[in-house]
């Protein structure tokens, strides 16, 4: 019907939304080696100072170290629900109530901002629980939605014959999950971890509620920091940020290709 | 090794829904049985509930004496066969086979030597290594037919496992999976909606409708002689004619149906009751132009070629009958013709074996 190659004018189009999201983060990163002490674009003089000065800065080194361990653990915790979960939806898609797999995606649903502040009211404020906890439980909330689906999504084309297969020769139903499921839905776990943890690592609404006195996330901290001062430290961290992502997204590009994701 | 499988008065509810009802079942050490019937007949339930997917609601199922009815599946020592050949995707050919020789606790040597042996008597040793994503469908069932057999197990089962394959593959398998029965003895449940596929390669046939067993015994006797009218028009008995007794004269029975008299010899048909219903296939009534013939008048309607035979619809005052004609003289449309039964192709059914 068509010839193969695109018209010229989605090249142009094409280009031109690629050059709208992308020129922020271009200014980004020209400010952040800028020389001066405030933040402006074109950069004036090349440095490298407000890289060194993150790490100067005891806030942003505490909150760095707060928001992988946040990332890293809220992640862990939503898997061990969340793989379970994914399993059991699926294999009993025929016996379980259809609102249950509606369960695990409210949090998404819910704006991150009213869920925050109901996290903060119902149980921090209610409980007296430390700040710490709070965090991790409000993000593992987050990203439980991200899991359940991403695990769903790869639990949907496995053939659950093959776990009966594995159960008939012999195999126990729990070492069964462990030696035939999983090794099958790796793709899908790996993805998983990978989009709650960056999921996690960019909150900022409800970590916003759940900060407290001494304990904040990078993201947090990066707007109190913007509020006191103007030099480009804000940048330089933004730009460690985006290489984060960008390096975890460049790792599942090698090994799963992102194709993977856009499921 | 081999042993004998019984189920007694087996149901199995799904809610308030009957799936399967009072179904006793007994195959021999070495048989091989085929569960046959349409969908939602409750064949590929009771294969579930042997295996133990699904548990009874009452009843027991026994395997050479061992009662299994509330053992985990993965303690129960059976083979299983599935539709979707149901292979381990993330592990090779060879680690498929010996999978059940690892959860016996087979060393590695002695697995890899039984595994390939098991590989070679289906002809895939030269695979072993290849992934079963890299194999066709045939491959893959005779992979999962050595994956099943491998562990020895006390009985085998199949559920469909022909139906993802093109037609001359399914016939060239399943003489495959019979000689390797057959060599192996192991007693064996197969489940299949195909009735040549259930007939060729079976011992005996259950043939199942509506959860319920409607005849269990061997093809032949099946295919010749049907115990009731699902039977009956399940393998092909299209005409079904009920008829009275309206005399009896030592052999011969007079018999009537919607006005017309057909007598019938006892020799012939066996003992006839006061009741009963004439059952045959299309090749039981020969089409005689023969006025004086002893048959039913019918009227000729639509002719179809068959090959080895003329097929007419006909009409008669009994209903509609369907009938084979010779190839050397065919008929008009509305011929007046007689309708012959001949007894060996048909059989009697009592009035009250309907379904």
């Amino acid at each position: 019907m068509m010839s193969d190659r695109p018209h010229f004018l989605l090249i142009v189009v094409a280009a031109l939304v690629y050059l709208f999201l992308m020129l922020p983060l271009v200014i980004v990163v020209g400010a952040a080696l800028s020389d001066t002490t405030y933040l402006t674009f074109p950069p004036q003089g090349l440095s490298l100072r407000w890289f060194e000065n993150i790490f100067e800065i005891s806030a942003f080194r505490r909150t760095i170290i707060t928001s992988l361990q946040i990332a890293l653990l809220g992640t862990l915790i939503a898997l061990l629900i969340g793989i379970p979960a994914a399993y059991a939806l699926n294999r009993f898609r025929v016996e379980l109530p259809k609102w249950l797999g509606t369960l695990f995606v409210l949090p998404i649903l819910v704006p991150e901002i009213v869920f925050g502040f109901a996290l903060l009211k119902s149980f921090t404020v209610g409980t007296g629980a430390p700040i710490f906890l709070s965090l991790l439980i409000g993000h593992t909330l987050i990203v439980l939605p991200y899991v359940v689906r991403v695990i769903s999504a790869s639990l949907a084309s496995f053939d659950f014959s093959i776990e009966e297969a594995a159960i008939s020769l012999g195999s126990a139903p729990v070492k069964t999950f462990f030696t035939i499921v999983l090794p099958n839905v790796r793709a899908g776990v790996i993805a998983a971890f990978i989009l709650a943890f960056i999921t996690s690592l960019n909150d900022v609404s409800v970590s916003l509620f759940l900060t407290g006195p001494g304990i904040s996330t990078l993201p947090i901290q990066i707007l109190a920091h913007v509020e006191q001062f103007f030099d480009p430290t804000v940048a330089s961290v933004s730009v460690l940020l985006m290489f984060l992502t960008v390096a975890v997204m460049a790792v599942v590009e090698r090994t799963l290709g992102l194709t993977f994701l856009a499921k | 090794m081999t042993q004998p499988l019984a189920l007694q008065a087996v149901s199995a509810h799904y809610g308030t829904t009957k799936v399967l009802e009072d179904l006793s079942l007994s195959v021999q050490a070495g048989e091989l049985v085929s569960l046959l019937g349409a969908s939602g007949c409750g064949k590929t339930t009771t294969l579930r509930l042997i295996a133990g997917f699904l548990t009874p609601t009452t009843g027991s199922i026994q395997l050479g004496g061992r009662d299994l009815t509330r053992l985990p599946t993965h303690r129960r020592d059976i083979g299983l066969v599935f539709q979707n050949y149901a292979l381990f995707p993330h592990l090779s050919v060879l680690d498929n086979v010996a999978f059940g020789l690892k959860q016996r606790g087979i060393g590695p040597a002695e697995r890899r030597k039984r595994a390939v042996a098991m590989l070679e008597r289906v002809g895939l040793a030269v695979l072993a290594d290849r992934a079963p994503g890299a194999l066709s469908g045939g491959q893959k069932q005779r992979v999962a037919l050595a994956r099943a057999l491998v562990i020895e197990p006390p009985l085998l089962m199949f559920d469909e496992p022909l139906s993802n394959l093109d037609a001359k593959l399914r016939v060239d398998m399943r003489v495959e999976i019979r000689q390797l029965q057959r060599s192996n003895g192991t007693t064996s449940v197969y489940v299949t909606h195909d009735q040549e596929e259930a007939f060729s390669i079976s011992d005996r046939v259950a043939i199942m409708n509506a959860g319920r067993l409607m005849q269990f015994d061997r093809p032949e006797v099946l295919y010749r002689r049907p115990a009731n009218t699902f039977v009956a028009r399940f393998v092909g008995f299209e005409n079904i004619i009920p008829f009275k007794v309206v005399a009896r004269d030592g052999d011969r029975v007079t018999a009537e149906t919607a006005g017309m008299i057909l007598r019938l010899s006892q020799a012939a048909y066996g003992a006839i009751p006061d009741s009963f219903l004439l059952a045959t296939r299309p090749d039981g009534l020969v089409v005689s132009t023969d006025p004086m013939a002893e048959g039913l008048s019918a009227q000729l309607g639509l002719r179809t070629y068959l090959g080895r035979a003329y097929q007419y619809q006909c009409d008669t005052q009994a209903g509609h009958l369907v009938a084979n004609g010779s190839l050397t003289t065919p008929l008009e449309a509305g011929t007046s013709v007689k309708l012959v039964p001949m007894p060996e192709q048909c059989t009697i059914l009592p009035a009250d074996g309907a379904r």
